[in-house]
């Protein structure tokens, strides 16, 4: 019985060979099914991209370690669903590269955070969490409204989203940096192409209290008002499937 | 290879190998050991069967069981909807105001509010009600859109300033941002304010003055005797209670720059119940804390 055994421990090459072998058959048949079967990603004609300015505001996510503290995956656990609302579905992450599941929750998870607070919570929130909420122990990011967002590679961010298979148009990487602007300056000459080009539910204000240049301020606050509302497919598919 | 040779002292074999004299055993795998395996490996196969396991192409073996995590977590909802129906129903259905004097009915309120307030309200409001900077005290303060139960649930339901297409609207001009009252007329006014709580006196000059000021441009919002009305939202500017800070130079702000406070909607994203329950919790706090 163990005589291949015996003889593969005398090939090193050979025994590294088997081994990588036989770990990848876990591998391959837990993993490579989900490309081909159809139910892995749900259907969501509704879904639409991120625009630039939550682009930059996920760069920030991402930067500021957000994802350290704060989930964003809404489990199939009775008891989320009744605090954070309906369970997330795959299809609400299609675009996240990489996705911000996080594992961990030091804070609440932030999936369905989109428009359940006021702007104005939020930057002031950011600015600093102990005004708003005595025993919180979130850091404060005081910067975030100082810092100009830096705008001019937005475009290539979004060619790169592109590459990895995020449906953006010509004309939305064209103008990026235009379409950054004029989502947190509504009463702006640019703040039509937005609702245009990413549909009419796109949040378009002054996300930091002030349209004029842009901050960091107003890409995280537009990226966190965007969670949970890029489609509908959650709360849809949950009825669909009571009936 | 040298020889396998059994070993005195334990009668076991030895590997055969020999390291400086030194000989290894062979112990085989104790029995019980290979059994807990075994076992382990028929559960593991009857787990496949039973449970949703092997992918194939297009599709997957769903399992025996029938085991769907969407399907437990709604059946699981529906349960704890069932459980709550004693109460849920009236409070959907039922009149606030009486609803408010039903000790049992408010025994649940008491004790689910607090969770519910904690997870939506209490990130503006505070923990007790107490508001914050920029967002009021809603445990003491007179409500500004009206103070009856079911205006409470109404306001929660669409809120102020929010995108709900039945939203109340608050604005409060930019009067000095936007040209309307000069520096000086401004802090004539927020002295006027200021005297109005009894921390500054002014000559009967200066108030008649303020007064005819406050009577042109905020009398039509916050009324005559500048009392606040529930009709347009705008708060009561004689008590102690100041959403924005009541120090001259807050005032001076809040009057330069306008206030368009905001507090989202909360139709969709909460219950019609749990608006409900929320508005007794709400009354409720500000009849237990005085």
């Amino acid at each position: 019985m163990f005589k291949f055994h015996y003889r593969l421990e005398r090939s090193a090459i050979g025994l590294v060979a088997f081994i990588i072998l036989v770990a990848s058959i876990g591998g391959f048949i837990e993993i490579a099914p989900l490309f081909t079967i159809d139910e892995t990603v749900e259907k969501a004609e509704d879904m639409r991209v991120f625009t630039p300015l939550e682009v930059a505001g996920r760069n920030i996510y991402i930067r500021e370690g957000c994802y350290a503290c704060h989930s964003q995956m809404i489990r199939t656990l009775r008891d989320e669903v009744d605090r954070y609302g309906p369970y997330s579905l795959a299809v609400e992450s299609q675009y996240d590269h990489p996705q911000l599941w996080g594992s961990k929750r030091t804070g609440p998870d932030l999936a369905r955070l989109g428009n359940k607070y006021s702007d104005s919570w939020h930057t002031a929130h950011l600015y600093n969490p102990r005004d708003l909420v005595p025993q919180s122990k979130m850091p404060a990011y005081r910067w975030l409204l100082r810092d100009q967002l830096r705008t001019d590679d937005l475009g290539n961010q979004l060619a790169a989203l592109r590459a990895v298979g995020v449906p953006y148009t010509d004309e939305q990487i064209a103008n990026a940096a235009r379409d950054a602007y004029g989502q947190a300056n509504p009463d702006s000459a640019e703040a039509p192409g937005v609702a245009e080009r990413y549909g009419e539910a796109t949040n378009i204000r002054a996300f930091d209290g002030n349209q004029g240049p842009l901050t960091d301020m107003d890409a995280l606050v537009a990226y966190l008002q965007m969670l949970g509302t890029l489609t509908d497919a959650a709360f849809t598919t949950e009825t669909a499937e009571a009936e | 290879m040298a020889l396998k040779e059994r070993d005195e002292f334990s009668g076991q074999m030895t590997t055969g190998h020999e390291w400086n004299g030194i000989k290894e055993l062979n112990t085989p795998v104790p029995k019980l050991l290979w059994a807990f395996l075994g076992t382990m490996g028929l559960f593991a196969i009857g787990w496949t069967v039973l449970m949703p396991s092997w992918p194939g192409v297009s599709g997957y073996f769903r399992g025996l069981l029938g085991s769907d995590q969407h399907q437990a977590v709604r059946q699981s909802l529906q349960e704890a909807e069932l459980a709550k129906a004693g109460w849920t129903e009236r409070l959907a259905t039922g009149d606030l105001a009486a609803l408010s004097q039903d000790e049992d009915i408010m025994a649940v309120v008491r004790q689910t509010g607090p969770a519910l307030f904690g997870d939506n309200c209490a990130g503006c409001h505070g923990y007790d009600a107490g508001g914050n900077s920029g967002y009021p005290n809603i445990a003491h303060a007179p409500m500004m859109w009206g103070g009856d139960v079911d205006t409470v649930a109404e306001t929660i339901r669409v809120g102020i300033n929010a995108p709900h297409p039945e939203t109340r609207y608050g604005q409060m001009l930019a009067f000095g941002r936007d040209q309307m009252l000069g520096s000086e007329e401004i802090s004539a006014l927020a002295d006027y304010l200021v005297s109005l709580q009894g921390e500054k006196a002014l000559t009967p000059e200066e108030t008649a003055a303020a007064q005819t000021l406050f009577a042109d441009n905020c009398a039509a919002c916050h009324g005559e005797d500048a009392a606040g009305m529930v009709e347009t939202g705008a708060p009561n500017l004689t008590d102690a209670f100041w959403t924005y800070g009541g120090d001259r130079s807050s005032i001076r702000h809040s009057i330069y720059n306008g206030r368009q406070g905001t507090m989202p909607s909360w139709e969709g994203r909460l219950s019609p119940t749990q608006i409900r329950l929320l508005a007794l919790y709400v009354m409720d706090l500000r009849g237990a804390t005085p």
